[in-house]
């Protein structure tokens, strides 16, 4: 620990700091990719796929063990989730909402390894940056929002029509029965409704981003104090952070659900 | 901080993953929690409907027990009047029986007595006749006097 933390942290804690929040990345400007976060948040996913795979061709109804108990105590969790917030029924809610859930936690959860553990391996492997944590990152919670909102448009323009989600716009926030307020509000109407739509999924991802990325800052900040100290902090915010993370994955997929809700509603009667 | 191509990357992975998830995991999983619930409700449907089956049978075989038990009662009073009717028939048979034997034997009784008695006259007849005999030496004839001898007996 104390001799990766040499090498990695290299002259003083600023750079050490900077280091740990630099990404390993390919590219210029938008066209950066970050290589780091996509590889941990795809193994992530590849793995929740391996285990849903060998579990759900392994179904045993009557005997459950292990992997099958847990995936069906959060299976039906989220179901219910589903069935409390979502009115109506459709086949993908649950599937995406549990998807969420566990590919958020596991992503958060990569902010309880040592942190500088991947990073120090890695650069023993020659890589010189490594940022493990991949919603710590503003792409991924930002991808997964986008995602969202992609969903929630489709959703509403089932649930409503074309003609009514463009009337959700027009007159949503403030209705009005004479037609001349009407057309007046209209402009306002449109701009209220861009920004609660927008703000809704920037909301979602920047609220998971800045847990993360704050939760790991502060176990960065915890690495740089004496090694015989760190286990009092570190141990205590890394108890916390279990929270965080479960708190921000659950927060996220609850939110999902909602919204896609909400959008699935049919528009109240027209005035 | 800024957005990034990762972004797209990221989607497509999410995209990828939930209808992974939804056809490998999900599906099958429902479709079988779905199925061991409805088991359950059935097998538990079940042990109810053959709770009350064996309730009812239960009270069936108390209306049988408690019917027989009657039967049981009736047959045996049935068979407790019958006795006492048959050692009030036999008692009376006895009593009849008795009642006859004895008049038979006082019947019997008074013919012996009637025949000691003609057997005592005849004797006593006979005795009188050899005294007179005695007496009268030998002038009576037994067979003239007979008809007188036999007057005499008759009045004896």
């Amino acid at each position: 620990m104390n001799e990766a933390h040499e090498t990695v942290a290299g002259p003083g804690p600023v750079e050490y700091i900077q280091h740990h929040l630099h990404n390993l990345s390919v590219g210029e400007g938008f066209w950066t990719f970050h290589i780091d976060t996509f590889f941990f948040a795809f193994g992530i996913a590849v793995l929740i796929g391996f285990v849903a795979k060998k579990i759900g061709d392994n179904l045993n109804p009557d005997n459950p063990t292990g992997m099958q108990n847990l995936l069906e105590i959060i299976l039906e969790f989220v179901g219910q989730q589903v069935k409390d917030a979502f009115n109506g029924y459709n086949p993908l809610i649950g599937p995406l909402a549990f998807t969420i859930f566990v590919w958020v936690f596991m992503m958060n959860a990569m902010d309880l390894l040592p942190v500088d553990l991947l990073p120090w391996i890695a650069a023993e492997m020659g890589i010189p940056y490594l940022k493990v944590v991949p919603t710590a990152n503003l792409d991924t919670p930002l991808s997964l929002a986008a995602s969202v909102f992609m969903l929630v448009v489709i959703f509403n323009i089932r649930a409503k029509g074309g003609m009514g989600f463009v009337k959700m716009f027009l007159f949503h926030p403030f209705p009005a029965s004479n037609p001349v307020v009407k057309i007046i509000l209209i402009p306002f109407n449109i701009m209220m409704t861009t920004i609660e739509e927008l703000s809704k999924p920037i909301s979602m991802g920047l609220r998971l981003f800045g847990n993360m990325f704050a939760g790991e800052l502060i176990f960065i900040l915890i690495a740089l104090l004496p090694w015989w100290i760190q286990f009092a902090p570190g141990g205590l915010w890394a108890i916390f952070h279990i929270l965080i993370i479960t708190l921000q994955a659950f927060i996220f997929m609850l939110l999902t659900v909602v919204y896609l809700g909400m959008a699935n509603q049919v528009l109240e009667a027209d005035h | 901080m800024s957005i990034t191509v990762t972004l797209f990357g990221q989607m497509i992975t999410f995209g990828v993953l939930v209808l992974f998830v939804w056809k490998y995991l999900w599906g099958p999983m429902t479709t079988m929690m779905e199925d061991r619930t409805k088991r359950i409700a059935d097998g538990l449907a079940a042990s109810e409907r053959g709770k009350q089956d064996l309730e009812i049978a239960q009270q069936r075989a108390d209306q049988r027990l408690r019917e027989a038990k009657q039967d049981a009662a009736d047959i045996v009073n049935s068979a407790n009047k019958r006795a006492s009717e048959i050692i009030e028939e036999s008692k009376e048979q006895g009593r009849q029986e008795g009642q006859r034997q004895l008049d038979a034997a006082v019947a019997e009784i008074e013919q012996e007595i009637n025949r000691a008695k003609g057997d005592l006259r005849r004797h006593f007849i006979n005795l009188t006749l050899d005294t007179a005999k005695k007496v009268l030496g030998r002038e009576i004839d037994a067979s003239a006097h007979n008809d007188i001898m036999n007057e005499m007996i008759k009045k004896l």
